[in-house]
Parts: structure tokens; C-alpha cells; sequence
């Protein structure tokens, strides 16, 4: 109606003043990094208020940890999105394969490596489960995902009732060792981030999930794999889900069958990925985007910790953070629509 | 306008198959146990089922009009624990906690409808924003576990029932239910309730017709709030007071809405069909229960059979409607989620 045109004349006006004003629009992927930026800030100072340091090697660190399993899942959850697709199975996928690698290897060095080859191949059946319901039976993503998710956890309860196997001691490295300063942890999510952003940005099968994100008739029309790039989103997706499992098992030393969910990477990745400026309709958005959206999560997390805050204040404030970042992003993507 | 005559055929297609499947399901269950036997075996049933029906009546009007509330879950959990707490066992409390319980199930629906439609954020965002908040918020309040009681009178609703000369027992709750499910039918034939599924279809459409998509989204959302606070009043009465009361339920009202046969995303179904669907959810339950599967395989039977509902929804109308008009077979091929909508 007509108060809607209004507002977006409204919009447009103050989209096209700000461009002038500005020389740097920013993006969402600006926007985020600068929200990190000055939440640091703001932590440091909090923390310093109350005699802590927030910022030291052990800070930073910490802050780095924290991201590694969450950075990994939110990367796979990214491609899938970007697809206007989502992954609601990756929560019970991270405890499955973190079981599955930990089975196999049964604290054998030998064994090590078809443990993760066979944990990510259990991961890949499951992405490419996903993918042939959302394509072939037709199944919305939500409910199919929720529907494997299920299937996942009903296996789960069925078999498993607390931590089973184990893992080597060289494989523990994985999870604790460090190159120089930076844990290996850190350094594979930030591996698989960047062969992530380069895939999405640099590739043809990339430019296709963008394509298909943002208008899937047009990506079909014009010639556009739309199934089977939807079915490699949610492969990779899960994938990426799988890799998580195995560095958890080796930082837990066994495979743990709600490590996955007790930390609600499902709902938490999502958070993370629209927190990074991908629109949950897809098209847009990027890895880039989402990493700063996972910093900004478990920087969260350390200041709270820092502060000694409930930990139930924490739900709270991501809650509030995470509305109110969308609702900035959806405002900001009216104006330029309309300018 | 024609609208009612091309809805009504749509409506019948999505609602058949759940009642078949209901129905198979609940003789199966009179040939599983001998409690089914008797009508008593049904209304106990009827008790259980009935917070779940009265959520996935909620989540209803908010699927059908485009959106999802993934809040309903933690919203019940939040209202039995504000009931226990304020109520601590005193009898006189209750006749001012029930209405403040539903005042705030309002209050939250309100919330989440207001930053969907005003500030353009999708509903599964919001919702999930909302999920967050209310589990934190409660348990902040309480810190960290439930404390006080529910008084006797407070969990009548839930448990009692009174004594009629031809059903017999008849639990508060089946009433509740029956009450609650017949306006909301009465709703959904109405002007309102009409263009509350139109707005699913498409509320560009609604809007240049001049319907008021904003007040009829938000009013999709109080109406889930509410109906979950009054569920959330049932389980508590039901089930007593635990952290886990509303876990994972906002998901099972979404099963139960979708095994209904109403499109994710909006735009077609009927009410009394994701009331069916919660009902044939419970059914299935207590018949896998009665053959001894057990409890742990429960959720992968749902998984199975959520996607099984969807694909044989989609797949048959594709097969229906095969060539004859394309903008059908668009709406139920497209594998985005139903976010998309809201964002356009």
C-alpha cells in the first residue's frame, strides 16, 4: 500500500545521500568486521574495568578455539544458504562423525587416517542424502534436513548412550597442538574458509550457487545445473560438518554422540551465517562475512566468561544481537534496492 | 472474488491423506492394545495430544501465512516456569498467573510479529532470536532451575476432568482442545482467516487489494503465542514442572503442521488438517510404543515420515498438476526456504 511506497521513497532518499556522503559503503562483510572491531574495544575496556586482560595470547587465543568448530560448520552452512537452501542435520552429523572417526581409529596409530576418510565419507553420504531429497522428492529444505536430523539422532540414541572409542595420542595433536602461536585447530577452519571463499568466488560451480540462491527459475533457464549444484552445496556442507566431528574427536580423545547438539551448531551456525550478512533467502553473502559472525560469537563468549556473567545472560544477548543484526541488514538491502 | 471456490479443492487435496493415515492409525491401535478398546482408551489419546494440536493450531496461522515460529518451544518452557515460580504452590495465586500467562504468550507473538513485518526480518530469524531470549531470560530469572510448584487448581486443566454420563470421564483438556480447535475452524471460514492464507500465497497480491498484510501477520503471530501459552498451561498441568517441558517442541508442531499437509511456506491447507496432523503425530507414538519399538527410534519414525508427507505432497501435486498451470507447480517445486517470501 501506499505507506510502503512512501517509506521505500523515504529509503531511497537516504540510501542515495548516504552514497554520496560516504565514499565507503559499506557492506555487510564491513559492517561486521567493524562490529568486531569495536566489540573488542568495548570488551577490552569491560574486562580492563574489572582488572582482566582480554586481548593477551591466552585471550586471543581462546577466542580463536572457540571458532574453530563453529568457523567450520558455519562455513558448510554458508554454501548451503547461499543456495537458498539450509542444513538443520548438522548438529547430529559433528557427533556421528566425530563417533564414526573414533570407532575406526580405536586408538590404533595405523588407523588414523581411514578414520577420517571414513568419517567424511559417512558425512558425504548424508550431505548427499540432503541434497536428493531436496532435489528429487521435491522436500522443502527445512523439513528434509529436520527429517535426516532425526533420523541421525534416532540412530544416535538407539546405539549410543554416552562417549565410545577412541582416538590415538598423535591424533590428539590435532586438536591441542600449535604452529608458532596458532593452534592447527584455527589454521584448518581458516584452510577450509579460504578453499570455501575461493570456490564461491572464483569458480564456475560457485557463481552457479549464487545463481541458483538468488532466482533458481532464471539460474534453470539459463542453463544452470539448479539440482546437482544443490546437491554439492549440501555434500560440501556436510562435509565441512564432518571435519568438525573429527577435530573434535581427536580434541576429546573419543567420539561423543551429542557434542554436536549439546553446543546447537544447527540453529547456531545459521546464526552465525546471517550474522555475517547471507541472506537466509540466498544470493548474497560470503565466507568472509560468516567468519566474522563466528569471531563475533565466541568474542561474546570470552567477555562473558571474562565479566563471570550468567551464562544464561549469554542466550539473551545473542538472542538480541542477532535480531538486531538482521534487522540492519534487511533495512540497508531495502534502500539499495530501491536506490 | 473467486478465491473460495479455487481454495476449497485445495484444502480437500492436503486434508485427505492425513485423515486416512489417522484413521488407519487409530484402528491399528484398537487391534495393538486393549485399552483402545473402550472410548476411554481414545480420550486418554485425546489428552495427551492435546497441547501438541493446540501448538500446531498455533503454528498454523503462522506457516500458513508465510512464516515460521521456531519460539513456541522455549516459549512453553519459559511459561510453566514462570507458573511455578509465581504460583509456589499457593491455591490463591492461580486466578491471576493464568491470565498473565496468556497476556505474555500474547506479549511474545506480539513481539515477533511487530520484527517481522516492521523491521523486515525473516520470521525464522526472529523466532530464533526469540528461542534464544526466553531461554536465557527464564532461566536467568530462576537462576538456572525451576523452582516453586503449580497449585491443585492450576493443573486441573491439565489432568482433571469431569464425569459425564455417556463418555465418562471427559479430561478439561479434550474440551480446551475442542473449543479451541472448532473457533479456529470457524476463523479460517471467515473474511479474515481467507485472507490470512492469501497473504501466504502471495501478499504482494493481498496488499494491492487492499488487505492488511502487517495486521494479519501479527495477528498470526499473537494467535501462535497465545494458543502456545495455553498449551504451555496444559503440559504444565500435565506433565508438572521440568526445564524440559517445551523441548523440541517448536520442531514436532512443525512435523505435525506439515504432516497436515500444509505447505511450508504458505498459502494452502486447512487448520483442522494440521490438528489431524498433531493427532496422527501422538497416534503413532502410542502405537510404536504399544508394539515395543523403542522410545530412541521414535524420532527417527517422525524423521521418515515428515519427508515422506512433503515429498508425496509435492510429488503428487506435480503430478496433478503436471503441465496445466505453471505458477502451481512453481510453488511446491521450489526448494527455497520459505523465508524467501518475506524477504521479497
Amino acid at each position: 500500500m501506499s505507506v510502503v511506497q512512501q517509506k521505500s521513497e523515504v529509503a531511497r532518499g537516504a540510501g542515495r545521500g548516504g552514497a554520496r556522503r560516504f565514499s565507503l559503503t559499506p557492506t555487510p562483510t564491513v559492517t561486521v568486521y567493524l562490529a568486531l572491531a569495536v566489540l573488542l574495544v568495548v570488551g577490552s575496556v569491560l574486562v580492563g574495568i574489572q582488572g582482566g586482560v582480554l586481548l593477551d595470547q591466552g585471550g586471543i587465543l581462546n577466542i580463536l578455539t572457540r571458532s574453530t568448530v563453529l568457523g567450520l560448520v558455519a562455513v558448510g552452512q554458508t554454501i548451503v544458504i547461499i543456495n537458498g537452501s539450509l542444513d538443520l542435520s548438522v548438529a547430529y552429523l559433528v557427533g556421528l562423525c566425530s563417533l564414526v572417526a573414533a570407532e575406526t581409529m580405536a586408538g590404533s596409530d595405523g588407523m588414523m587416517v581411514p578414520g577420517v576418510l571414513l568419517a567424511l565419507g559417512v558425512a558425504a553420504v548424508v550431505g548427499l542424502v540432503n541434497g536428493l531429497v531436496v532435489t528429487v522428492l521435491k522436500v522443502n529444505a527445512f523439513i528434509a534436513t529436520l527429517g535426516v536430523a532425526l533420523i541421525l539422532r534416532g540412530y544416535l540414541e538407539e546405539n549410543y548412550t554416552g562417549p565410545a572409542g577412541s582416538v590415538p595420542r598423535a591424533f590428539q595433536h590435532l586438536g591441542f597442538d600449535r604452529v608458532g602461536p596458532v593452534p592447527i585447530g584455527v589454521l584448518l577452519m581458516l584452510a577450509i574458509a579460504g578453499a570455501a571463499w575461493w570456490y564461491l568466488r572464483r569458480t564456475r560451480g560457485g557463481y552457479h550457487m549464487y545463481a541458483v540462491g538468488g532466482d533458481i527459475d532464471v539460474a534453470r533457464l539459463s542453463g544452470v545445473r539448479t539440482g546437482r549444484t544443490i546437491v554439492t552445496a549440501h555434500v560440501l556442507c556436510a562435509v565441512a560438518a564432518g571435519l568438525a566431528g573429527v577435530f573434535l574427536a581427536g580434541r576429546l580423545g573419543s567420539g561423543a554422540p551429542y557434542v554436536g547438539t549439546d553446543a546447537g551448531y544447527d540453529l547456531e551456525s545459521i546464526a552465525a551465517v546471517v550474522l555475517g550478512g547471507t541472506a537466509l533467502a540466498g544470493g548474497r553473502g560470503g565466507v568472509v562475512g560468516t567468519i566474522g559472525g563466528v569471531l563475533i560469537l565466541s568474542t561474546l563468549d570470552t567477555i562473558f566468561d571474562d565479566l563471570a556473567v550468567d551464562p544464561f545472560f549469554k542466550d539473551v544477548v545473542r538472542g538480541v544481537v542477532l535480531i538486531v543484526a538482521v534487522a540492519l541488514y534487511a533495512r540497508r538491502q531495502l534502500s539499495r534496492r530501491s536506490g | 472474488m473467486n478465491a473460495p471456490t479455487t481454495w476449497r479443492p485445495r484444502l480437500a487435496d492436503g486434508t485427505a491423506p492425513v485423515l486416512a493415515v489417522l484413521a488407519v492409525l487409530l484402528v491399528a491401535l484398537a487391534f495393538a492394545g486393549p485399552a483402545y478398546s473402550e472410548p476411554t482408551g481414545y480420550l486418554a489419546l485425546l489428552k495427551r495430544a492435546a497441547p501438541l494440536m493446540i501448538l500446531a493450531i498455533g503454528q498454523y496461522f503462522v506457516i500458513v501465512s508465510g512464516g515460521f515460529d521456531l519460539s513456541v518451544g522455549s516459549l512453553v518452557t519459559a511459561e510453566v516456569v514462570i507458573a511455578a515460580r509465581l504460583i509456589d504452590g499457593q491455591e490463591s495465586a492461580t486466578i491471576w498467573v493464568i491470565p498473565l500467562l496468556l497476556a505474555l504468550g500474547v506479549l511474545v507473538g506480539l513481539v515477533n510479529g511487530l520484527i517481522t513485518t516492521k523491521l523486515l526480518v525473516p520470521s525464522f530469524i526472529v523466532t530464533l532470536g526469540m528461542l534464544l531470549v526466553l531461554d536465557g531470560a527464564v532461566f536467568l530469572w530462576t537462576g538456572g532451575a525451576p523452582r516453586g510448584a503449580l497449585s491443585p487448581s492450576f493443573r486441573v486443566f491439565g489432568r482433571g476432568g469431569i464425569d459425564l454420563p455417556v463418555l465418562g470421564h471427559l479430561p478439561w483438556s479434550v474440551v480446551i482442545l475442542l473449543v479451541v480447535l472448532v473457533a479456529a475452524a470457524q476463523f479460517m471460514r471467515s473474511g479474515t482467516g481467507r485472507t490470512l492464507v492469501a497473504v501466504g500465497d502471495n501478499q504482494d497480491a493481498v496488499r494491492l487489494a487492499g488487505g492488511r498484510v502487517v495486521r494479519l501477520k501479527v495477528l498470526a503471530f499473537v494467535l501462535s503465542g497465545l494458543l502456545a501459552a495455553l498449551a504451555a498451561i496444559l503440559l504444565g498441568g500435565f506433565a508438572g514442572v521440568s526445564a524440559q517441558v517445551g523441548e523440541g517442541l517448536e520442531f514436532r508442531a512443525i512435523t505435525a503442521v506439515v504432516l497436515g499437509g500444509v505447505l511450508l511456506g504458505g498459502g494452502r491447507g486447512s487448520v483442522v488438517a494440521a490438528a489431524a496432523g498433531a493427532l496422527t503425530l501422538e497416534a503413532l507414538f502410542s502405537l510404536l510404543n504399544l508394539l515395543g519399538v523403542s522410545g530412541a527410534l521414535e524420532s527417527a519414525v517422525q524423521g521418515v515420515i515428515i519427508i515422506a508427507a512433503v515429498a508425496y505432497a509435492s510429488l503428487g501435486a506435480n503430478l496433478r498438476l503436471g503441465f496445466r498451470s505453471r505458477t502451481a507447480t512453481e510453488s511446491s517445486t521450489r526448494s527455497t526456504p520459505p523465508p524467501h517470501k518475506e524477504n521479497r
